[in-house]
């Protein structure tokens, strides 16, 4: 599966890793709602597994990414922001 | 839905708005393509943009480094001199401005960070723009307007992914660059009201004039002690040490 981390590029991620990813976002998502703290390492260990697993594709390789991740220094209020501004989450 | 699959949505419909279509699939080809050039070339100006704050910035950080160096020499110069108090305002001073440097420090470290990822999304995104141009001419030459529709649609998505990517991270850095301008302008601004001594050394600071002032006394009381010395035909210095003295010739009595 194509994974694109925002700012980093593409990786392309063993289909055998998508259990411990969706594992990972799960716990991002928990995250988001306690604290700046709990958010930022579950952002961190969701982006190094895939850095840790994912081989990056050719550089002229044109895809588009089955999952997008957000950017490394993403704070909780980014996220926020981003989710919100297409009315996804209300509130 | 997870947070990264609601992530993905958004950033896809954000991206596939970036680049219009046109009627004709080949003509947005040409136009996609013009679209890309011209983000590469901000990218590249984005770049420049950075490492100019950046390097202000180190700039600054020499000036406050050089500030801390010298109240730590008159610190020094004063607590020779005896004057405790002198060295403690100081120590205040340095450490007040040791916190400056720490945080500018930690900016430094930031957007040192926002243009290497600049530099390397740019990088990308050349590569990428390239690989288009290749898909492009291919899709013009060998297929007709309707057959071509699919192709154009791979090409597109893939290529609005990374324009997507990549224009979020020159956002990213003009935003930090964009602060770090105004924190460099409130620096510029403390040094020029005098508050952060400028390291021109034109002007001079409380310290080193009382520092100055202790110089010129010390001198006046080494003169009055020796006119002193002169008058009482006895050696002024003796007198003072008399008390450290008096243990050693107690026990060259005993």
């Amino acid at each position: 599966m194509l994974i694109r981390i925002l700012g980093e590029g593409q990786f392309i991620v063993p289909d055998d890793e998508l259990a411990e990813i969706n594992r990972l976002d799960a716990e991002l998502e928990a995250a988001l709602k306690t604290s700046e703290d709990n958010f930022r390492q579950a952002l961190d260990a969701l982006l190094d597994k895939v850095r840790e697993v994912g081989v990056r594709p050719p550089a002229d390789h044109l895809e588009e990414s089955s999952v997008i991740l957000p950017f490394a220094d993403a704070s909780e209020d980014d996220i926020r922001d981003m989710l919100n501004e297409d009315g996804l989450i209300p509130g | 839905m997870g947070l990264w699959q609601r992530f993905t949505l958004i950033f896809k419909s954000k991206a596939n708005k970036a680049l219009d279509k046109a009627e004709d699939p080949r003509e947005t080809l040409d136009y996609s393509y013009e679209k890309q050039l011209e983000l590469l070339q901000k990218v590249r100006r984005g770049v420049a943009d950075v490492a100019t704050s950046r390097k202000r910035l180190e700039l600054q950080l020499a000036q406050l480094q050089q500030q801390s160096d010298k109240l730590e020499g008159q610190a020094k110069a004063a607590l020779a001199g005896g004057r405790e108090d002198l060295a403690r305002e100081a120590l205040t001073r340095r450490s007040g401005l040791a916190t400056q440097i720490a945080d500018l420090q930690t900016q430094h470290a930031q957007l040192a960070d926002q243009e290497e990822k600049l530099v390397a999304a740019s990088q990308r995104l050349q590569a990428k723009v390239e690989a288009f141009r290749t898909k492009k001419e291919t899709i013009k030459a060998t297929y007709s307007a309707a057959e071509a529709q699919t192709k154009i649609n791979e090409a597109f998505s893939g290529i609005s992914e990374e324009l997507g990517d990549v224009g979020m991270a020159m956002q990213r850095a003009e935003d930090k660059t964009a602060q770090m301008q105004a924190r460099g302008q409130a620096i510029d601004e403390l040094l020029a009201s005098g508050a952060l001594e400028d390291s021109t050394g034109t002007s001079k600071d409380s310290i080193t004039l009382e520092l100055e002032r202790m110089a010129s006394g010390s001198d006046v009381e080494s003169q009055l002690a020796a006119l002193k010395a002169e008058v009482s035909g006895a050696p002024a210095a003796p007198a003072i040490e008399a008390p450290a003295a008096a243990p050693v010739a107690d026990e060259k009595q005993a």
